[in-house]
């Protein structure tokens, strides 16, 4: 960062280290200051040690906790080619490379069609933690069985308040503690970036099961599975999402995988809940295809697709503007006349009145395939990430 | 490396016509500050702590920039926070270390791709509100300035952040 010299003098290299110039060099600009002036004290510069510092921790963090913004990750030469998991936390999707994610769909794959005998040995002698700094039965469960049903073992908590945590201990030190009694930590925590703190607390590998409203990856790697398995592929399908688009995580997270992927997708959200820009811009920049609807009829005959989300009501300041809202996006079975024969229908559960029952019995209906998908998936990232799987 | 002497000494006193108003011996000069920022980067450097001669152009005619501050400080060496800080406020500043009355090096001050322990999270439910731990941002885009924190992965405005 920093600094870039207006002019590099000979013998003035000792001023600067390799490292800097190497980080400057490219914003160089021509010189107008006489040669034969004194060569700068490295005062002026950032001081050598703080620089040190930085390049430490961006190095040592990168790998397991870098996650690239589509303008920088292609200048990062030291991102792994060849994919390997074993000791990297899972935080967020960004983290994860387009070869990344088809790895863990595909070690997902293999685990489903591996022999159940081979199935309750493999992670056999590893213990997981779930921390649970907030309820949420189904996550807590779905990773205890994963682990379970792989021969590992669990410990964990649901309510903080019973534990050392309600005695004002930092998150870092009770996952310095914790670290000690397993081999990979799964944690839900209220706050956004927890999970990041965590991981960056240890050397165990964390997966993320939630952080407040940022990131749920074992939930978008599910989603993506379940696309791939119900699809057949992953690329150039046509995709809806459905409901609150500006709130929902889940269609976030799900939006920016799939544009790993070249998917066409369709944004359909009443106009206060509509897809943040910044998620648009993002989509943009990488020549994704997608186009913004308000009625679900725009777009149900068209699509391979379709991920319905809650409208939840605590989202609109004016109650009135909810009770308008709430019954346009209610998926019935009326409207299925003229899908494609392909159409799944996801949701990533609980759904309050989004998707009409009367919709469960149609052959497009998936949601609830959805979520036992979350088994396999959740068993190859811990799989992987306890080195069981390569 | 005797070739064009003579018309870099013109330059350099070119470059030093603005700075002669109270000259000063050792310091820094901070050119190309956003207009009417100068006083931010005076008031994040703790400039007026000390006894240093501070001197400010406010406003001042710039080729590159339209207007432009300048601000100029006595016995002034700048850390690497204190340069990250110039970043935040100043992407496009340049600095001319000076000594024994002479500039003897221009600097011109690049964004960072990381800002550490600089900028607050405006996200309230962010663990760095709620955590005894440092901050970090990324650098999204340097026009618009957008930063990304490291833990809440929330994008902002430069507008949007404020210094610790
Ligand atoms: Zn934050």
């Amino acid at each position: 960062m920093g600094v870039v010299r207006k002019r590099q003098r000979l013998g003035s290299s000792k001023a600067v280290s390799s490292a800097v110039s190497s980080r400057i060099m490219h914003g160089k600009i021509p010189g107008k200051i006489s040669s034969g002036l004194p060569s700068l004290s490295s005062r002026h510069l950032p001081s050598r040690p703080n620089y040190r510092n930085y390049k430490k921790t961006s190095k040592k963090t990168f790998r397991k906790n870098h996650h690239p913004d589509p303008a920088h990750q292609a200048h990062h030469p030291s991102y792994p080619n060849n994919v390997n998991f074993k000791g990297r936390s899972i935080i967020s999707i960004n983290d994860l490379t387009r070869e990344e994610i088809i790895h863990v769909l595909e070690t997902a794959r293999k685990i489903e069609a591996m022999g159940e005998e081979k199935k309750r040995n493999l992670l056999a002698g590893h213990v997981l933690a779930t921390l649970f700094f907030e309820p949420s039965t189904r996550t807590r469960m779905s990773f205890e069985s994963s682990m379970k049903r792989l021969g590992g073992k669990t410990i964990g908590f649901v309510d903080p308040t019973t534990t050392s945590f309600a005695k004002g201990e930092t998150l870092h030190d009770s996952i310095k503690m914790i670290e000690n009694y397993v081999d990979v930590i799964a944690m839900r925590h209220p706050t956004e970036g927890a999970a990041r703190v965590a991981a960056e607390s240890t050397r165990k590998p964390v997966i993320n099961g939630g952080d407040g409203a940022n990131q749920h990856p074992t939930q978008t790697l599910l989603d993506l599975y379940t696309i791939k398995k119900t699809q057949g592929r992953l690329t150039g399908l046509n995709v809806a999402m459905v409901g609150d688009l500006k709130y929902g995580r889940t269609v976030h997270s799900l939006a920016i995988a799939l544009s790993h992927f070249n998917c066409r997708l369709f944004f359909v959200a009443p106009e206060s809940l509509k897809m943040p820009k910044t998620y648009l811009d993002m989509l943009a920049k990488k020549g994704i295809e997608f186009s913004e609807h308000e009625k679900i009829e725009e777009v149900i005959d068209n699509i391979d697709i379709l991920y319905s989300t809650r409208i939840q009501k605590e989202r609109f300041p004016d109650p009135t503007e909810y009770q308008k809202v709430k019954d346009i996006y209610i998926l019935k079975r009326s409207m299925l006349g003229n899908v494609r024969e392909n159409l799944k229908i996801m949701h990533p559960l609980p759904r309050v009145n989004e998707i009409h029952p009367d919709v469960d019995k149609t052959p497009y209906a998936y949601y609830f395939q959805q979520a036992a998908n979350g088994i396999p998936v959740r068993q190859a990232v811990l799989s992987l990430v306890l080195g069981a799987l390569k | 490396m005797n070739a064009g002497e003579a018309g870099e000494d013109e330059a350099s006193r070119k470059e030093l016509r603005p700075y002669k108003v109270y000259a000063i011996e050792e310091g820094v000069v901070i050119d190309h500050i956003p207009p009417k920022k100068a006083c931010d980067v005076i008031n994040v450097l703790g400039a007026l702590e000390g006894d240093s001669i501070v001197t400010l152009g406010v406003n001042l005619d710039s080729k590159q920039m339209g207007k432009k501050d300048v601000v100029k400080i006595e016995r002034k060496e700048l850390s690497w926070e204190e340069l990250m800080k110039i970043a935040l406020i100043a992407p496009d500043a340049s600095l001319n270390i000076i000594k024994g009355h002479k500039v003897v090096d221009k600097l011109k001050i690049k964004v960072p791709a990381m800002f550490e322990k600089v900028v607050r999270c405006p996200n309230p439910n962010c663990i760095t509100r709620h955590e005894p731990v440092d901050t970090k941002f990324h650098t999204v885009s340097e026009r618009p300035f957008r930063l990304r924190c490291h833990f809440c992965e929330r994008v902002f405005e430069r507008e949007e952040v404020s210094l610790i």
